[in-house]
């Protein structure tokens, strides 16, 4: 049962206050002559939603590479429940949870394998893996679809079956690269009311990477990503009020000059 | 920088001997999973090396003659000259295979799922190379168990089990090189090519069709680049047991490229180091 992250609050929670979800700190990536991020920082505090948006080339997916040690960070620090990425890089990875942009499930599997498959990853035991991913499942209502390949699902019960997996080791931090690119619309407002209930019930912090408007709430944490740079980082409400605009939407072309850019669905 | 991450070692559980057994054997689990879904994978690795057998030995074994050479201590048949070499061919096949997987794994994003793994990278891709072998290891039987049938056989039942060893390390090898590969190659597209390149010259130049000494009647040079070629090693390796005995030049050549190209594999999939930082910019 306690076999690995329950206690990793207990861990971490040495000093007065509990470290932050996520905190990214002066980071800065290049990719030969050509910057991808530049400066970068912010934290994501527990139990916050908060909204990395950007269009797509604004460096988001650098970002993730960089929060999940794809590839080591040139300039600044990533931490995970005050764990750097670069340094402790297991204890970081440990505690956090990631839904990929891309589909990762393999598709010959069936759910339940394609969730062994991952707990086996994190080191966690059959009989566990078991009661864990029954439990995963139930969260996102796929609890049904166990025994189906993955081949057999639609995209949104695919991306539902990662987010699945990607709390199996019960992280309290979640990480999603545009969950919901390709989606009609019904699963984008399933998949992020599914998001926002871990948020609200469980408490876990999640970094939710988009080009879509519609998908931020004004209560929502949100950083603005553009051409490498933040250009603002607060609640979508303020940022709205100091861009002067009617809302985040407008505020983001104001920010960014991104004439007519509405969020529709891709 | 970070004084924070000099805690990095409080009272949570680091990952214990068990954790990386489970991971282990999640890995050659899933290799063995998706390898049992594409069964026809498992057939086109056993029919090539049959073919090579019953058309290819079959016709050249009158024009081809195999003086009596170690391990050999008497005239074989050319079949049975060639056998070892059809083995290093599946293993280099499957070698290269699981590393075109490997390839497809992160066109696909499914090595960021394995690369996330708070495991240390070269756990991962040791276990994944393992997974590869162990596949490979089943090949090879198979084909074995074929041939058994064509009368094809080690001198005692006890070659099947002294040859295995021959066949990990040689599969081990063989799977590490494709690793190396897989990290060099951008897209999927471009492994045709290191196919072309890399695993026909590698059978071809190598001992695997016909005896050094020949070669060396031939074309010296020719001779020198087998003798240079890790898989003329691994072919000569896979021979020796098969016949309860250790060609320790081989041993020694195969367990060395072994290390090289797994080291060489590791660093280049090194968050730090490696080539993905490179490839990956848009």
């Amino acid at each position: 049962m306690s076999s690995s992250t329950p206690d990793s609050e207990a861990a971490s929670d040495r000093g007065a206050s509990p470290p932050a979800a996520l905190v990214v700190a002066g980071v800065s990536h290049r990719y030969g002559k050509r910057k991808a991020l530049e400066n970068v920082g912010f934290i994501v505090a527990q139990g916050s939603f908060s909204v990395l948006l950007g269009l797509n080339g604004a460096g988001k997916s650098t970002l993730f590479c960089l929060i999940t040690r794809l590839f080591a960070t040139q300039r600044g620090t990533v931490r995970i429940f005050g764990f750097d990425v670069n340094r402790a890089p297991s204890e970081a990875l440990r505690r956090l949870g990631v839904v990929f942009q891309a589909r990762t499930l393999d598709l010959d599997l069936t759910v339940m394998q394609n969730l062994s498959y991952h707990a086996a990853l994190h080191g966690i035991s059959g009989h566990q893996t078991k009661s864990r991913a029954g439990f995963a499942l139930e969260t996102v209502a796929m609890a049904g679809r166990a025994h189906d390949k993955a081949r057999d699902l639609s995209g949104g019960q695919m991306r539902r079956v990662e987010i699945a997996r990607a709390l199996l080791h019960r992280p309290r931090m979640l990480l999603l690269d545009e969950p919901t690119a390709g989606l009609d619309i019904r699963a984008r407002a399933d998949i992020l009311k599914h998001v926002r209930g871990l948020v609200a019930r469980e408490g876990i912090g999640v970094l939710w990477a988009t080009h879509l408007i519609d998908e931020i709430e004004p209560s929502d944490d949100v950083v603005v990503l553009h051409e490498g740079k933040i250009l603002d980082h607060g609640n979508a409400a303020e940022i709205a009020a100091r861009a002067g605009a009617a809302g985040i939407g407008p505020a983001f072309n104001a920010l960014t000059g991104a004439a007519g850019f509405e969020g529709e669905p891709n | 920088m970070s004084g924070s991450t000099a805690s990095s070692t409080p009272g949570a559980q680091g990952l214990g001997l068990a954790q990386y057994a489970i991971c282990l054997k999640g890995i050659v689990w899933r290799e063995a999973l998706r390898y049992w879904h594409q069964r026809e994978r498992f057939v086109s690795a056993l029919v090539r090396p049959l073919v090579w057998l019953f058309i290819f030995a079959a016709g050249f074994r009158s024009v081809l003659g195999v003086s009596i050479i170690p391990p050999y201590d008497t005239y074989v048949l050319y079949e049975v000259y060639i056998t070892p070499g059809l083995i290093a061919m599946i293993e280099l096949f499957s070698g290269m295979q699981s590393s075109l997987s490997m390839v497809y794994d992160r066109e696909m994003g499914n090595m960021r799922t394995l690369l996330v793994s708070p495991f240390p990278r070269w756990f991962l891709l040791t276990s994944k190379l393992a997974a590869g072998t162990a596949v490979s290891l089943a090949q090879v039987y198979a084909f074995l168990l074929v041939a058994y049938f064509w009368e094809i056989e080690p001198p005692t039942p006890w070659g099947y089990l002294t040859v295995l060893p021959a066949l990990v390390l040689a599969g081990l090898m063989l799977g590490a090189l494709g690793m190396l590969l897989s990290s060099l190659i951008k897209q999927l597209e471009n492994f045709a090519g290191v196919m072309n390149f890399v695993i026909f010259p590698m059978f071809f130049a190598s001992s695997a069709l016909y005896p050094l000494w020949r070669v060396k009647e031939g074309s010296p040079w020719l001779a020198t680049i087998c003798e240079l070629n890790p898989f003329t090693h691994a072919v000569e390796l896979i021979r020796f047991a098969l016949y309860e005995e250790i060609n320790f030049l081989a041993l020694a050549v195969v367990l060395g490229a072994a290390i090289v190209f797994l080291g060489a594999a590791i660093a280049a999939y090194d968050p730090s180091r490696g080539m993905l930082k490179r490839r990956e910019g848009p």
